[in-house]
């Protein structure tokens, strides 16, 4: 009897429907901590011994030139690649290398790729549903139906990236930097605790850039996103960064301040090829 | 409720509404007038109207996973037929001794190779409710078992259309052997009754038909209601980019194989509902040219809108009945002809031309268009979120 009535009780959820993961902890400061990270493809070593700690609220920015390791780093963060060796932890409490891609971005980590790939055949309001934190096991998606809720999140979100007008038109029509922006709100619906962006302004406009650059300063804060941008434009950086760190051959070069950055001599030697005496505008 | 979503959609309510008032039409032309009144609809007519709705049932569950999931089934017509030898197994088993030889259970072809019991597999399908659970589970697990080896190792795009060709190809060539227990080359038939109904009654051929309406009916809103759905979003997703879908926290495979296995068990049907219309069953329904037939209906039909594959299968084989009772060696030259013109011409079929378009192709279209005259549209475009920006 008690059983039954146990059954009837709907105060709270069966405990079978609450989700095994656990709430990221960030007591101790740091989001994400990257320790002695190496990947070798075919001898090549894409990542040496990398140590990277971003914490929680942060907006970090990540430069170095091509082929310097940025991109693996999001991989593995994302689980896509596999590290030889290292631990990857998201917060003190999970084990990114223990988890799979899905696991993974359910658990709060969002990467925005270079290229924009929304779904162009879908309007821009379906392409921000699609990506909505929901169970996204097949019958729940097949019986489906949006809450009030979800749709005020879906026009909050519409509202940051600024597309609100645009939100019944298919995403196929929108500009290159609007489908940025898209693919940001994509990740913002998940409500991610840690973004993950890849050269957002790559192409933009100067205009479509200095919005994304505001875009970027709001979402990142204590309690609200950290945010780890990938990026090539040093104008871009030096507008948004408030800690950049300089990734050479798969391992930190440096990091500090946009500025202390830019004066360090080996960043200099790595980036203009240059003899470290030599001035740099 | 998900599945009453579709009829508060005005392409459905129209497609159901002509539906139903072609059936009503053929019905009323067949009982009501008499034999000798030019608007008479023959028996005859009315049985081969019956095979095309049959045939439009296929090329909706085509559609939906090529339309709509962006798999292109080459082998859709294993489906059908398993669907098909499910009902004929029980039509064989129907016959009872009326046979040639007079055995009360072994069909004929089985007492004609010497068999002395009936095999495992032929059991229960002297009861209805057996067989026609068997016309939907046989071809869902088929595509259950081939789509989760094949979605699992994320086998898609012209590997995928090979390998389902090569499962009809096999099952084909399985079907053919006697030894295997389904009639050989010959395959099923001689059919008597369907559920202690006269097959070969005017009225049997005739409730078929509307039986078969009805199906199509049925299958067309369980279609709809899935692309309308939350599920349909996901799967347009994954037609256009299969690897962010995934990276949003979709199972691709198992959104997939779900779809997969609803569009084969829609074929089943449609296959069980043509045997009795048509009177045979044999393995040339599992022939690759077959299931490649049912996708170019689909494509002059028009792809991802349901209806135009409904289209699509009804005039391609009424081309083909008048075709191959004309000049029977010029119809492969037509429909090589037909598929040429529409590619050219209508490329998104004939549901193009009747002014709704597909939302895939028509976005596409503004797209490359946009894209063209890039530079000042993005200008326009800045401009317009600035003041937005202002505003907000």
């Amino acid at each position: 009897m008690s059983f039954l009535s146990s059954l009837a009780d709907r105060d709270r959820v069966f405990d079978f429907l609450v989700p095994a993961t656990s709430p990221v902890d960030v007591r101790h400061g740091p989001i994400l901590y990257l320790e002695d990270v190496t990947v070798t493809f075919d001898g090549f070593r894409a990542l040496d011994s990398l140590n990277l700690t971003i914490d929680d609220g942060e907006l970090r920015c990540i430069i170095g030139p091509n082929g310097a390791g940025k991109t693996t780093m999001m991989d593995i963060i994302t689980g896509k690649t596999r590290p030889d060796s290292g631990s990857v932890w998201f917060g003190s409490r999970h084990n990114l290398l223990a988890m799979n891609e899905p696991d993974i971005a359910s658990l709060g980590i969002g990467r925005k790729f270079q290229k924009p790939t929304v779904f162009e055949a879908l309007s821009v309001f379906e392409n921000l549903e699609l990506a909505m934190a929901a169970d996204k096991r097949i019958l729940p998606t097949l019986t489906a139906r949006m809450s009030g809720e979800s749709r005020d999140r879906i026009e909050e979100v519409l509202e940051t990236i600024g597309l609100i007008e645009l939100r019944h038109d298919p995403a196929g029509i929108l500009s290159h930097g609007q489908k940025q922006w898209l693919e940001i709100g994509m990740l913002l619906m998940q409500r991610p605790r840690l973004l993950l962006v890849d050269e957002p302004v790559a192409g933009m406009t100067e205009q479509e850039m200095e919005r994304t650059a505001e875009l970027l300063t709001g979402l990142a804060g204590k309690g609200k996103q950290s945010v780890v941008v990938v990026e090539h434009d040093m104008g871009f950086v030096r507008s948004i960064a408030r800690t950049v760190t300089v990734l050479h051959q798969g391992s930190v070069l440096a990091e500090g301040s946009m500025d202390q950055v830019a004066s360090d001599p080996k960043v200099i030697e790595v980036y203009l090829g240059a003899d470290p005496a030599e001035e740099v505008a | 409720m998900w599945l009453s979503r579709p009829f508060r959609e005005r392409s459905t309510q129209l497609f159901l509404g002509v539906l139903l008032a072609a059936l009503a039409a053929v019905t009323f032309l067949n009982l009501a007038l008499p034999a000798d009144n030019p608007f008479h609809v023959s028996t005859y007519t009315v049985t081969l109207l019956g095979k095309y709705l049959s045939y439009a049932l296929l090329a909706v569950a085509v559609d939906l996973v090529w339309g709509y999931l962006g798999i292109l089934s080459l082998g859709h017509g294993a489906f059908f037929a398993l669907g098909g030898y499910a009902m004929g197994m029980y039509l064989m088993r129907q016959i009872g001794d009326r046979g040639t030889y007079g055995d009360p259970v072994l069909p004929d072809f089985m007492v004609f190779l010497d068999w002395d019991s009936l095999p495992w597999y032929w059991l229960g399908f002297d009861m209805p409710w057996f067989a026609f659970l068997m016309v939907i589970l046989a071809p869902g697990l088929l595509a259950l078992v081939f789509g989760f080896l094949a979605f699992r190792s994320r086998v898609t795009g012209v590997y995928l259309s090979i390998i389902t060709q090569a499962m009809t190809f096999a099952l084909m060539l399985a079907f053919f052997r006697n030894e295997m227990g389904f009639g050989g080359n010959n395959g099923l038939t001689d059919f008597r009754e369907l559920l202690s109904f006269d097959l070969r009654s005017d009225a049997t051929r005739l409730g078929l038909f509307i039986a078969t309406g009805i199906a199509l009916a049925l299958g067309y809103v369980i279609c709809r209601a899935i692309v309308a759905s939350k599920l349909g979003r996901v799967s347009v997703a994954t037609r256009d980019a299969e690897a962010r879908t995934r990276f949003l926290g979709y199972r691709v495979e198992r959104f997939q194989l779900f779809v997969f296995v609803v569009s084969a068990m829609l074929a089943g049907v449609a296959g069980a509902l043509y045997v009795p219309q048509v009177g045979i069953i044999n393995p040339s329904e599992f022939s690759p040219i077959f299931s490649i037939e049912v996708v170019l209906w689909v494509a002059l039909g028009g792809r991802g809108t349901l209806y135009g594959a409904v289209i699509g299968a009804i005039l391609v084989n009424y081309a083909k009945t008048v075709f191959t009772g004309v000049m029977p060696d010029a119809w492969l030259f037509a429909l090589g002809g037909l598929f040429v013109l529409v590619t050219v011409f209508l490329p998104k079929g004939i549901a193009g031309l009747l002014g709704y378009r597909f939302r895939g192709h028509r976005f596409k279209g503004r797209h490359s268009k946009r894209r063209s005259s890039a530079p000042d549209t993005s200008t326009s475009d800045t401009s317009t979120s600035g003041t937005r920006e202002a505003t907000a």
